[in-house]
Order: C-alpha cells, then structure tokens, then sequence
C-alpha cells in the first residue's frame, strides 16, 4: 500500500504512457464494439434474409441436438433397467437335486441376494421342449441334458454393473456351480443400440455443423460482393486484414447466434409437443422414461457451438473472397 | 522522400508499362506526372502506393525500399501515403464526415481525436458546414474535395493524385490545385498525375514526363 502510494511520483513517464497504451486498447475495444454494433444492425435491417439464414442455421443445429437428448434419455432408460439383472448359475451336472436345493438355501441366505429361483433339469426340459420347438429331436436323446439351475436376483439398492460382476465370480467359484450367465439380454442390445446411435448422431452433427459452415460462408461471400467498394478503400487508406475482416467476421458470429436461439426455440416447442404423449406412452410401458429437454448450461453451449461455427463459416469466406480483393485500377488510367 | 531507380514495370509477359524510370523527389517538393494516356503515369502511382510491384529496379519511399514488403506490412506504409483518384472513391453508404473518417478508423485513432481532425480536414477545404450531408448531394468538385480531405486527414508526409481534376471544369481543377500547393507549402511531398497540359504549364512547376513508358523529361530538379 505504502509503495503504492509513492508510485504516481516517482514514475510520471510510466503513467503517461500507461494511459497511451490505454487509450490505444480503449479506441481498439471501442472499435470492436462499434463493429459489432454495426454488423447487428445490418442483418436486423434485412429481417428477411436474416431469418432466413437463422432458420436454416436452426434446424441444422436443432436435429443433432434433439438427438443427442432422445440418447441421453434412452442412457437413462438402460441405466434404470441395470438394477433388473439376473444372474444364471448352470450347476454342474452330476448335482442331485437334493443337493441343488441345499445351494439354493446358501446362495440364498447371501447378504448381497435379494431372491433365488431353483429351476430344476427336468421343468427346464419342459420348458425348453415347449418353447423351442424342438420336441421331436428331444425324444431322441436318452437323458435329459440340462443341468438344474438356479436364477439368482440381486437387491435392488446398492446394485451396480460391478457388483453384479463380483457376485458372479462367487458364484462360479461355489463347489457344483458349473458356470455363470449374466443375463442382460435386451438391455446388451439396447445398450449396443445407443452405442450405434451415438455414433450416427456425431456423424450427423458433423455433416450438418459442415453444412452450417458452408450456409453462413456462402452469406458472408455475398456479402462481401455487395460491400467490396467500402473494402477496396479501407484496404487503400492502409486498413489491415483483421480490420476489414472484422464487419465480416461478427457478421457470422450474429447470424451463429440467431441460428443458435433458433435451435434452441425449435427444441423447446419439440419437446414441449412430444412430452404428453411420451408420459403416456412411459406409464403404459411402466417405464421410467422421460425425455429430458436442454439444460441451461446445454443451451448456452448450443449457443457458443453455434456462434462458432458462424465465426467459421464466415472465415472460411474472408479467406477465400476478402483477401483477393486488392485496391485495383485507379481511374484515369 | 521518393526514388526511382531504374525501375521496370510489365504486365504479363510482353506489355512493358514502364521502362526504366529513374527520378527523386524531394521532402515537401510538388510535381506532376503527365503524359499520354497508358503513358504509365498510374503504374508509377500504383508502384509506390504498393498496389504493384516493381519487376525490375527499386522504389524507396521515406527511406524504405519497397519491392520486397512483406504484405502483412503494405498498410502501414499506406497509411503514410494519402491518395486522391479521379472517381474519388467516396462511399454513398455514410456522410461525408464518415468518409474523411475512414483513415483514422483504420489507424484506430480514438474516438474523441477524431471530430477535431476530420473537421480540420474539412475545414482546409472548405466543406466544414457539409459535413453531415451524403457525399452524393454534392457536387463533382465538392466531392473531389471530401476525396482531399480523407486523404489528408491523417496528415501523411506523401500526397498522391492520379487525374484529380479529370472531369472538372478549369476554375474548379484550379481551385483543387491550389489545395495542393497548400499542402506542400507545410511540408507535404505531393505527386500529380494529370494529361492536362494547360493546368500543368499554368502552375510553373517541375513536370516529369512519360512518353510510352519513358521518363522523356523533369528527371533533374528545378525544372
Ligand atoms: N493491370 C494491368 N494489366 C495489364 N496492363 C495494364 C494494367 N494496368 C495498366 N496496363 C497497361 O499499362 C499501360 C500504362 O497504363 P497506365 O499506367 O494506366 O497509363 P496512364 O495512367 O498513363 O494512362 C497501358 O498500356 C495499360 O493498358
Ligand atoms: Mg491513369
């Protein structure tokens, strides 16, 4: 604090030129307002082929979204029906069914069971004689083939893909337990299914965040033709690159944030249309689906993926367009 | 302040615009470039102006040679150099304080310097009380004028006109051309390309001349 206040006397030259550095960032920054300001007004003084621009931006960037979310809510569904596995324990085949009762008391009596099942060799023959349509080759075979089997349900709280799995391993390890079937069926499927979506979902969010790019680039190429006058004397009274580019470039971060608030809109209004008949469809199925919506975070994210990408477009524009237009042929000549 | 040596200037392979141009031009000296028209007297502005480049020889502007400025750096040097071109260039989409702004937007001089200097700059040429107006609502003469005025705006040490007063009548090309004078009276190096022979003889001045690419006369001072 002392040193402080001994500063301004001792450095008079440092503070002047502090100040002039000041006054050169502050007109830069004061630029960059004005531009911004200027490119906003432009594209709010043409509504027409701005909402344009921001609607096709909107529904590109809305599809991949709506995606996403239906994953993520379809994440949630198989994490929810985790907790239905069951574990098959196949004991071994010399096992009497005295003694498969006695390790179904055991298994049984197991902190981390909630429920064992005995099915025995022979209702497992049945079964499988009638759901499989087999019979007719069954009564070829001289003995029953099936071992006894026990259907082991973990409890529900506390049940993790991992426990589950040490469970199993226990299982298997018991004496007359041949071998452990974690049973996940539908759900492996399911799980591979959003595995196979997610991937398609990020195929498409690429093609259609391309597709953005080149939308906006080809608007800013446009616009560029219409205002290569005003380029060509900037560039002649010695205005930089970054400075002629810069109109161009908030340009595209602007119509990225109408494309953005687009999106955003065209998913409120989706989800707002589905979610009804969804519920309904979730409470016939007894299903613990929901469809979840965006996220405040979510959306602010849409927003700056989509500015980006308005950025980008827009650069890809003034680099291919801006940059060749060079003050020309002076008149007279 | 300027120098030619030896320069040569072809556009494609066989055009030769300019051929072998040697010529100095001093600190707050005012001369013109005449000649026919496609005598190269735009190539030669353009040279310094860094809208060409040389294919032979050097040209040294304030003490810099200029054939191998990296592009990154050609702004800099124009904002150096002011230039007034017989289309003027004006743009109709703002006033004409916008206009003669536009060099010190550029150069990102602030906000508050900029009304007193724009308003000089019109002030010396007499355009103070029209200065909001659209640069369309005035005439070829007063547009010529807001034209000098953007250039000197940033007060350059090089002035440079390609036909200034191409389309004007002879009391106004001689009003604009007093203009001129009163730039270089203060310092300024100021360079006129014009095929007006008349005007030219009139101001008394040194005259470079080309003929068909060739500097034929004014190589030597005092002439
Ligand atoms: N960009 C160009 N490409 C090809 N030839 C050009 C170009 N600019 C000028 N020229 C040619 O160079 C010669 C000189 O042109 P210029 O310098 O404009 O003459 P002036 O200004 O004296 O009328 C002319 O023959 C013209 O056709
Ligand atoms: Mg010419």
């Amino acid at each position: 604090m002392a040193s402080d206040a001994g500063r301004p006397r001792q450095g008079r030259g440092g503070a002047q030129s502090r100040s002039e550095v000041r006054d050169v960032a502050g007109s830069y920054l004061a630029h960059h307002r004005k531009v911004a300001r200027e490119s906003a007004l432009r594209l709010w003084h043409a509504p027409v082929a701005s909402l344009m621009t921001w609607l096709v931006m909107g529904v590109a960037l809305a599809m991949p979204v709506a995606l996403l979310l239906l994953l993520g809510s379809l994440q949630g569904v198989s994490a929810g029906w985790e907790s239905s596995a069951r574990i098959t324990t196949y004991l071994a085949d010399d096992v009497s069914l005295e003694q498969a009762q006695r390790l179904r008391l055991e298994v049984g009596s197991r902190a981390d069971v909630e429920g064992v099942e005995l099915i025995d060799r022979d209702s497992a023959l049945a079964e499988f004689r009638a759901s499989s349509g087999l019979a007719d080759a069954l009564d070829y075979l001289d003995e029953n083939p099936l071992p006894h089997t026990l259907l082991v349900t973990p409890p529900e709280v506390g049940r993790t893909a991992a426990a589950v799995e040490v469970l199993a391993a226990e299982l298997e390890a018991m004496t007359g337990v041949a071998r452990v079937q974690v049973d996940l069926g539908w759900l492996q499927r399911l799980n591979v299914l959003t595995q196979l979506l997610g991937r398609a979902v990020w195929v498409l969010a690429l093609l259609l965040g391309g597709a953005v790019v080149l939308v906006i680039g080809n608007t800013i190429r446009l616009a560029i033709e219409s205002r290569r006058d005003e380029i060509l004397v900037a560039k002649l009274v010695g205005g930089t690159d970054a400075f002629v580019r810069r109109p161009f470039l908030y340009t595209g971060v602007w119509f990225g944030l109408g494309g953005g608030v687009v999106a955003w809109i065209l998913l409120g209004l989706s989800l707002w249309w589905l979610s009804g008949p969804i519920e309904r469809l979730a409470t016939l199925y007894h299903s613990n689906f929901t469809l979840s919506g965006l996220p405040f975070d979510g959306a602010l994210a849409l927003l700056a993926m989509a500015m980006v990408l308005g950025w980008l477009g827009a650069w890809v524009a003034v680099k291919r367009h801006l940059d060749a237009i060079e003050p020309g042929v002076p008149a007279g000549s | 302040m300027i120098e030619f040596q030896q320069v040569t200037k072809r556009y494609g392979s066989d055009h030769t615009a300019l051929k072998q141009v040697n010529f100095h031009l001093d600190r707050g000296e005012l001369a013109f470039l005449t000649g026919h028209s496609g005598a190269g007297k735009s190539t030669l502005l353009k040279l310094i102006m860094l809208m060409e480049r040389p294919s032979a020889g050097n040209v040294v502007v304030g003490g810099q040679v200029l054939n191998n400025m990296p592009r990154r750096q050609v702004p800099y040097i124009r904002r150096h150099i002011g230039v007034v071109f017989q289309n003027h260039q004006l743009l109709f989409d703002r006033t004409v304080f916008d206009n003669v702004a536009l060099p010190l937007e550029v150069m990102g001089v602030p906000a508050r310097d900029v009304g007193r200097r724009v308003r000089a700059a019109l002030d010396k040429v007499g355009l103070l009380s029209k200065e909001k107006m659209n640069p369309m609502q005035l005439s070829g003469g007063e547009q010529q004028r807001v034209g000098i005025a953007r250039a000197v705006v940033n007060k350059p040490p090089l002035l440079l006109a390609d036909e200034p007063t191409g389309n004007l009548d002879p009391k106004l090309s001689a009003d604009i051309m007093h203009l001129f004078e009163q730039f270089s009276q203060v310092g300024v190096t100021v360079l006129i390309a014009s095929h007006d022979i008349s005007l030219i003889h009139d101001m008394g001045r040194r005259t470079l001349t080309l003929e068909q690419g060739r500097l034929t006369g004014g190589m030597n001072h005092g002439l």
